[in-house]
């Protein structure tokens, strides 16, 4: 292959492709980072029921990740990220954050300790210089591996069940643990980790090892209504879940545009994260200087939305009248029967129980304007003791 | 209350200049230097058996009036003779003489160099004032500095509109295009592209090289031989130090600045010795600082990565000779300043092979001959020559090739100069850049411990996050040529430091 003809395939195909292009019954396909995934298989309602109420397959290779390996990869993600990693232990992973020295998010992802020296870290956009650069002076090896692992999401109450009859047995797994398995005269690892907040494993693998494993799972799942979903349908559960997406809920640092729209850990939320016993890392003083000046200027908060129209990309009103924000994600809950919502408020608004939203819903190729009340809402939206429960129940 | 103490880093002129005024405010100061002896770029050197060289800088050009009066250098032994001609030597002895105070020259050009030295040195005069200031902080200055700023901007206005849009035309403009414009000798013309360019990694053809002279002559503009060499700056100020009470201590390389909590604590010695200090000030290069001495671990990734990008490649050697007897520059005075730059073109040709890493065949220059001045710096009937050459690559592919180039180079260019020079040298000595970083920590042997360039000036220098000699670790400020103004033997910048550590109470 010659690598300068890489614009003729702008988009790459995962290794299932094979199974989700066969499966994609509607064709619906949509782009990211860089590969071709399925927006919806055939019926996004019945793809986020399988989620809630039975299993689902995901597939995840696009997910950008990076192997962090080396005497100082421990020392090096502590001042790259926010949390404590000396205290994650091996096999265990953490949901993790990190910023730009003005303290401005960065991306989020998950981080996975495979070893005392071995890291893999994921997120959804690539992060590549700034990890680099952030090496200098660590003894650490970097390298973008997206492309060398393949990864499929199984979420679902049935999820532990799907892999016990494909022979995994991850009854002792808990949440953020991961472990090895046998598969095929080789391994894989599976992590209790997800997206959708519910019972789930993520399973790595080596590309060769992608469509015998989806085969097993999909034969192994079949009585329990495993179905492959799309994003739409995952979409609708990590809203459920209230986890923030890169590019949706927020604007990494970098690759904002315009200078207000960075944002801090604080205006997202996320300021929960930060250790700030564990030494310095990259933003700290910022963030300490914001903490104790009071500075932020926004909040991101859970709501939930009068009526059953998405109040996707509407805006936030004080009183019907005074603009006091935007919602970045939205949706109607299948699973609550709500119509819920995050949005970034402008401080002190999100203090405020005064607030409405101002949707725009087409109907019959007419936008009717509908302004309806909000209320704040505990994130997450959706929670369920079986998320937790080790061992899993049998659902 | 006990006194707070400082550990300063470096005992160059800035280091120096840092503690006399911090011990002066009460503070207990200690200053640590890896070399023998204090001074930095002001030491002297006997290279070879009776010959004393000024181991790098040879002439004051802007020593801090604050920093003399302040340190009483006059009576702790400093002299500076009366400001020196130059003389731009011509390969037919036809040499033109620049007068002390600049504004006169001779030959055919005389009329165009006095107007154009009197239309750059009141551009100058208007900028000195920022050259003495801490940089200002543009987003939010404090009440005080917003006047003082507002002021300066006025000063600059009230030069006249006219002035005023001159200022900002030379401003980024290349000198070479001024000397072309303005002049019609050739001789004049290369001197002025030389003392633009002496110290960067600038030709008289890139953009932006006319400012440096417009800070040359903002520093002060005149040349001086202090009396004893350069290395007697050094001595006064070390003096003043130890009467104002500073401990000085030499051979003392730090290898590493201690944090503890969220704050420099100290400093580790090559020795293994640790020290503890209320506050570290750094008067060597921020990037050696940040680097080397401080480590990734208590700074934010984008400025340790920014502090690895400060350019510090080094474009200026030193030549030092032992002469067995006076060399005859065509009749040129000994006691002056003698520039070898016959024109712009030569200046130019000499820096187009460093950008590639090679070694000019002509290198231009600037030499003192020490002992014309004074006894003490060459055995009787003897004579020691001191030159700049420039330029130099920083990092050749090979080193001791490019070296004995340039000496070769050197010698011809002075011995076309000099007759009979050649057979006078008993010793040659040639510090290249990369020498110059080993023996006086400076980073690629750059003269400014980083370049001096439009877009590390002021509020930018060194990074605009430490440019107001704090840093983002608290307790660790800077002191050297690295930060604003820059490099030379001024004392300004550790005068600058000082004064904002005072001010702000750290
Ligand atoms: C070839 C050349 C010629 C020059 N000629 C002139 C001239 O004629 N006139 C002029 O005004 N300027 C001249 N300069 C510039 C001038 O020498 C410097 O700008 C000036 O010396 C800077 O002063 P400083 O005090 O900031 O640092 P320095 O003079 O560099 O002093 C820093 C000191 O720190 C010490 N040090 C370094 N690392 C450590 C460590 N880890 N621990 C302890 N100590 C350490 C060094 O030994 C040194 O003594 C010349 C520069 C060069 C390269």
């Amino acid at each position: 292959m010659n690598e300068l003809l890489h614009f003729r395939t702008p988009l790459r195909t995962t290794p299932f492709h094979p199974r989700t292009a066969a499966l994609n019954r509607l064709n619906r396909w949509s782009p990211w980072a860089g590969y071709t995934t399925a927006l919806c298989y055939g019926d996004t309602a019945m793809e986020h029921s399988a989620i809630r109420n039975a299993a689902s397959l995901y597939d995840l290779c696009p997910m950008v990740k990076y192997r962090i390996t080396g005497p100082q990869a421990e020392a090096f993600l502590d001042r790259l990220t926010v949390r404590s990693v000396a205290r994650l232990a091996p096999g265990a992973a953490q949901y993790t954050i990190w910023c730009d020295d003005e303290g401005r998010l960065l991306d989020d992802g998950t981080l996975f300790r495979h070893g005392p020296q071995d890291f893999l870290l994921t997120c959804q956009e690539r992060h590549l210089p700034w990890l680099l650069d952030s090496a200098a002076g660590y003894d650490v090896a970097i390298a973008d591996v997206t492309a060398d692992v393949a990864a499929l999401a199984l979420q679902g109450p049935c999820a532990a069940w799907v892999l016990r009859e494909a022979g995994f047995d991850v009854a002792a797994l808990a949440p953020f643990r991961l472990a090895d398995f046998p598969f095929d005269e080789d391994r894989i690892t599976i992590s209790r980790t997800g997206f959708t907040g519910d019972l789930g494993y993520e399973l790595w693998m080596k590309p060769w090892q992608a469509l015998p494993l989806w085969d097993l799972l999909m034969r192994a799942g079949a009585p329990r209504g495993l179905r492959p979903v799309g994003s739409e349908a995952l979409d609708i559960a990590r809203i459920e879940a209230g986890f923030l997406l890169t590019n949706a809920d927020f604007v990494p640092a970098d690759q904002a545009v315009r200078e207000d729209r960075v944002r801090s850990p604080f205006e997202l939320g996320l300021d929960w994260l930060i250790d700030w016993e564990k030494g310095h890392f990259t933003g700290r003083r910022a963030l300490l200087a914001e903490r104790d000046g009071g500075t932020s200027n926004w909040a991101l908060v859970g709501l939930d939305v009068e009526g059953n129209i998405s109040a996707a990309g509407s805006l936030l009103y004080l009183d019907r009248r005074h603009e006091a924000g935007h919602v970045t994600s939205a949706c109607w809950s299948p699973t609550l029967k709500r119509s819920i919502a995050l949005a970034q408020i402008r401080r002190p608004f999100d203090r405020i129980d005064r607030l409405w939203v101002e949707i725009y819903a087409l109907r019959e190729l007419q936008y009717a304007k509908l302004m309806m009340r909000v209320r704040p809402a505990p994130r997450p939206f959706f929670v369920h003791p079986r998320r937790r429960a080790t061992p899993p129940g049998d659902w | 209350m006990t006194a707070r103490s400082v550990i300063v880093i470096g005992g160059g002129t800035n280091g120096l200049a840092c503690a006399h005024r911090l011990a002066t405010a009460g503070r207990r100061v200690t200053v640590l230097e890896a070399a023998p002896a204090m001074g930095g770029g002001a030491a002297a050197a006997e290279f070879h058996p009776g010959h004393v060289a000024p181991a790098l800088a040879h002439l004051v050009t802007g020593l801090d009036p604050r920093v003399s009066a302040a340190m009483a250098l006059a009576r702790h032994g400093l002299a500076l003779s009366a400001p020196l001609p130059t003389t731009v030597l011509a390969a037919d002895g036809a040499h033109r003489t620049i007068a002390a105070e600049g504004g006169g020259a001779s030959g055919p050009d005389a009329a165009a160099w006095a107007a154009l030295h009197r239309r750059l040195a009141a551009h100058a005069r208007a900028l000195a004032p920022f050259r003495l200031l801490p940089p200002p902080r543009l987003s939010r200055p404090a009440p005080g500095e917003a006047l003082t700023l507002a002021r300066l901007a006025l000063g600059l206005r009230r030069t006249g509109r006219e002035a005023f849009r001159d200022l900002l035309r030379l401003l980024l403009i290349n000198v070479a295009d001024v000397a072309e414009d303005e002049l019609s000798d050739d001789l004049l013309r290369g001197a002025l592209a030389f003392d633009a360019t002496l110290g960067s990694r600038l030709g008289p053809r890139s953009p932006n090289s006319l400012i440096l002279y417009l800070d040359r002559l903002a520093a002060g503009g005149t040349a001086h031989w202090p009396q004893g060499g350069m290395a007697s700056v050094a001595q006064a100020m070390t003096r003043a130090c130890a009467a104002a009470g500073v401990t000085l201590r030499t051979g003392a390389r730090v290898r590493r600045i201690t944090v503890t909590g969220d704050r420099a604590a100290g400093v580790e010695l090559a020795s293994g010795e640790m020290l503890a200090a209320d506050l570290v000030v750094s008067a060597i290069g921020p990037r050696s600082t940040f680097r080397s001495l401080v480590g990734p671990a208590p700074l934010d990734a984008g400025f340790f990565r920014d502090a690895g990008h400060i350019r510090s490649r080094g474009a200026a050697a030193k030549l030092h000779l032992a002469l067995t007897g006076m060399p005859d520059f065509r009749g040129a005075d000994p006691r002056a300043r003698l520039l070898v730059a016959p024109s712009v073109d030569a200046v130019e040709t000499a820096f187009n092979p460093v950008k590639y890493g090679e070694v000019p065949d002509r290198p231009v220059m600037e030499i003192v001959l020490p002992s014309a001045h004074e006894p003490g710096h060459a055995p009787e009937g003897r004579h020691t020559l001191s030159a700049i050459l420039q330029y130099a690559p920083h990092d050749p592919p090979d080193r001791e090739a490019a070296r004995a180039r340039m000496l070769a180079g050197a010698l011809a260019v002075l011995e076309d100069h000099a007759p009979g020079l050649g057979a006078l040298v008993a010793h040659a000595e040639l510090l290249m850049p990369w020498d110059i970083e080993d023996r006086f920590g400076m980073e690629g042997g750059n003269w400014h411990h980083g370049e001096l360039a439009v877009e590390r000036m002021l509020f930018l220098r060194p990074l605009p996050d430490c440019a107001r000699y704090s840093t983002p670790l608290p307790g660790l400020w800077l002191a050297g040529a690295g930060s604003h103004p820059g490099g030379g033997i001024t004392g300004t910048p550790g005068w600058n430091a000082a004064a904002r550590i005072i001010e702000t109470g750290a």
